[in-house]
């Protein structure tokens, strides 16, 4: 899922300055309702401290609320369109995705993002998350007994650990896993080592960030 | 081959056991603090690393540090870290290097840019250090660039890696190392030795792996100054193994730097003598002024002509 967390109150406060009378908060009932940073729960505690804010500001705001299935689905934004018509302001829960589409859906209203939308993660404890994937756009988990050395190593270092593994953790921080320890626990553990005595070559960044912002069509259902 | 670009190479051919040293460059423009480096350098070294922003905190470039210490009359070698630069960049800095007369390439991925002061900085990482090797050597030893763009005129380096006998995964960083070997790496400076014992156990290993055979092990030694120096590097650098004993020894020492100069010293008497070490590289960060002092403490000065 996409993990995201809230921005610091005062960070959102200051987007709210300009002058407006309804404010819709909306959040967003996928990924962000289960890294528990923009879903129901998470929208209308923000509502609760936007009011005493505005009250305490002595400003007249209307605060109303949604949280919708998805964000990224013109589908679920087009349910709750009249909601979105009428507020002045958005302050979008969702992802960087769920704003800039809810832009493009409306585009004669202001959104602005309540979350800085952080990485593709997983739970690994209650209330935490950890990155898994960078979308790089050519998977090669098989290779590395399904550890992710683009994502797990802080240098996305193909064909091995760099000087600074100690003990399992990272030059970067004592507490993160050294991602290449990870790999050659893994790899011996299930017999594959030798996946990874060759040299591997240059990785093609083209599908990853470096090809430009990417789409995709699929030819079945697509128009193209 | 025939004429040596490289004298490094040269005198590691020729069997000797070389002495090399490490110079960082000025956060600055100015010429004069190379310039005083060198002078101190001239005649105790065979071969003076720049370091290219070490810790990930700018410095004058490594290229353009190095070829003005070259004037100077000392050997050079280039360090070059995938950190900064994509695959575009760096071949393009091996090109312009080689055509200044900069010949040894130290290739290393380089520093997390965490530990310096542009903590915000965008690191790069394209390509990693087993492929920066293969790519100079490509260029080399084929004449051909990444996107297999030949070249009329092909860059000459005498490339060399990192090893770090203290770093874990301890078969894996061996299964990079013989990697580094395969891709064209002809030498290996190593993370500083404090710990002899592991540093033997390392070479054991090496050795087992005939990688000793296939290019030039030269063992790393960091002079420390203070029992504070050593302790930062206990504590604060990544992939250093500090023993207790030495810190306990340090401590107790009148002359903390008297007694680093020994300490570096009898290490060195006891790397060398390790089968499979051909040289030492002296990295006395902070303290670069210390050099001569090591180098003839530790009999290897004066140094031998090249022929």
């Amino acid at each position: 899922m996409i993990v995201a967390e809230q921005k610091k109150l005062e960070e959102i406060v200051e987007m709210l300055k300009g002058d407006f009378k309804t404010l819709l908060i909306s959040g967003c009932g996928t990924c962000v309702t289960v890294s528990l940073s923009g879903g129901e729960r998470e929208v209308e505690a923000m509502a609760g401290l936007l009011n005493m804010h505005f009250s305490q500001a002595g400003r007249q705001v209307k605060i109303e609320t949604n949280t919708i299935k998805r964000h990224c689905d013109f589908e679920f934004i087009d349910e709750a369109e009249e909601e979105f018509k009428n507020a002045d302001l958005i302050l979008s829960m969702a992802c960087g995705v769920g704003v800039q589409h809810l832009v493009e859906r409306f585009p004669e209203k202001v959104v602005v993002p309540a979350l800085n939308t952080s990485f593709y993660g997983a739970t690994t404890a209650i209330g935490e998350w950890q990155e898994r994937c960078l979308g790089c756009g050519d998977c090669v988990l098989d290779k590395y007994g399904g550890v992710c050395p683009v994502a797990r190593c802080s240098k996305s270092l193909l064909n091995g650990p760099c000087g600074g593994s100690q003990e399992g953790y990272c030059e970067v921080d004592p507490e993160t896993d050294c991602g290449w320890e990870l790999i050659f626990k893994r790899l011996q553990s299930i017999n594959m080592l030798e996946n990874v005595m060759e040299y591997d070559e240059p990785k093609n960044w083209q599908t990853f960030r470096d090809g430009g912002p990417r789409k995709m069509r699929n030819k079945e259902y697509g128009n193209g | 081959m025939g004429e040596y670009l490289s004298l490094l190479e040269k005198r590691l051919d020729k069997g000797q056991f070389v002495v090399c040293s490490e110079m960082g460059p000025p956060i600055g423009a100015g010429l004069k603090t190379i310039k005083n480096k060198s002078a101190a350098l001239l005649g105790y070294v065979d071969g003076v690393n720049v370091t290219d922003n070490q810790t990930a905190i700018v410095r004058m470039s490594s290229i353009a540090a190095a070829y003005m210490a070259k004037q100077e009359g000392l050997e050079m070698i280039i360090q070059v870290t995938t950190r900064d630069r994509n695959r575009i960049g760096l071949q393009s800095d091996i090109l312009g290097a080689s055509a200044l007369g900069l010949h040894n390439a130290l290739c290393l991925t380089g520093d997390h840019q965490c530990f310096g002061m542009d903590t915000g900085a965008k690191n790069v990482f394209d390509l990693d250090s087993v492929q920066l090797i293969k790519v100079v050597n490509d260029m080399v030893t084929k004449g051909v660039l990444l996107s297999g763009k030949e070249m009329k005129a092909p860059p000459y380096m005498f490339i060399g890696g990192a090893a770090n006998p203290f770093a874990d995964p301890f078969e894996m960083q061996m299964i990079k190392m013989e990697k580094k070997v395969k891709a064209g790496a002809r030498f290996f400076q190593t993370q500083a030795i404090y710990n002899v014992d592991r540093f033997v156990e390392w070479m054991k290993e090496v050795r087992k792996r005939d990688l000793h055979k296939k290019a030039y092990i030269l063992a790393g030694i960091l002079p420390a100054r203070s029992i504070k120096a050593l302790k930062m590097m206990k504590e604060d650098i990544a992939g250093m193994d500090v023993p207790d004993e030495l810190i306990e020894r340090m401590e107790k020492a009148e002359d903390p730097e008297e007694e680093g100069v020994k300490v570096a010293v009898e290490i060195i008497d006891r790397v060398k003598k390790v089968e499979g070490v051909r040289g030492i590289h002296l990295m006395p960060v902070g303290w670069e002024k210390i050099t001569p002092t090591i180098v003839e403490k530790a009999g290897f000065y004066p140094r031998p002509e090249v022929d």
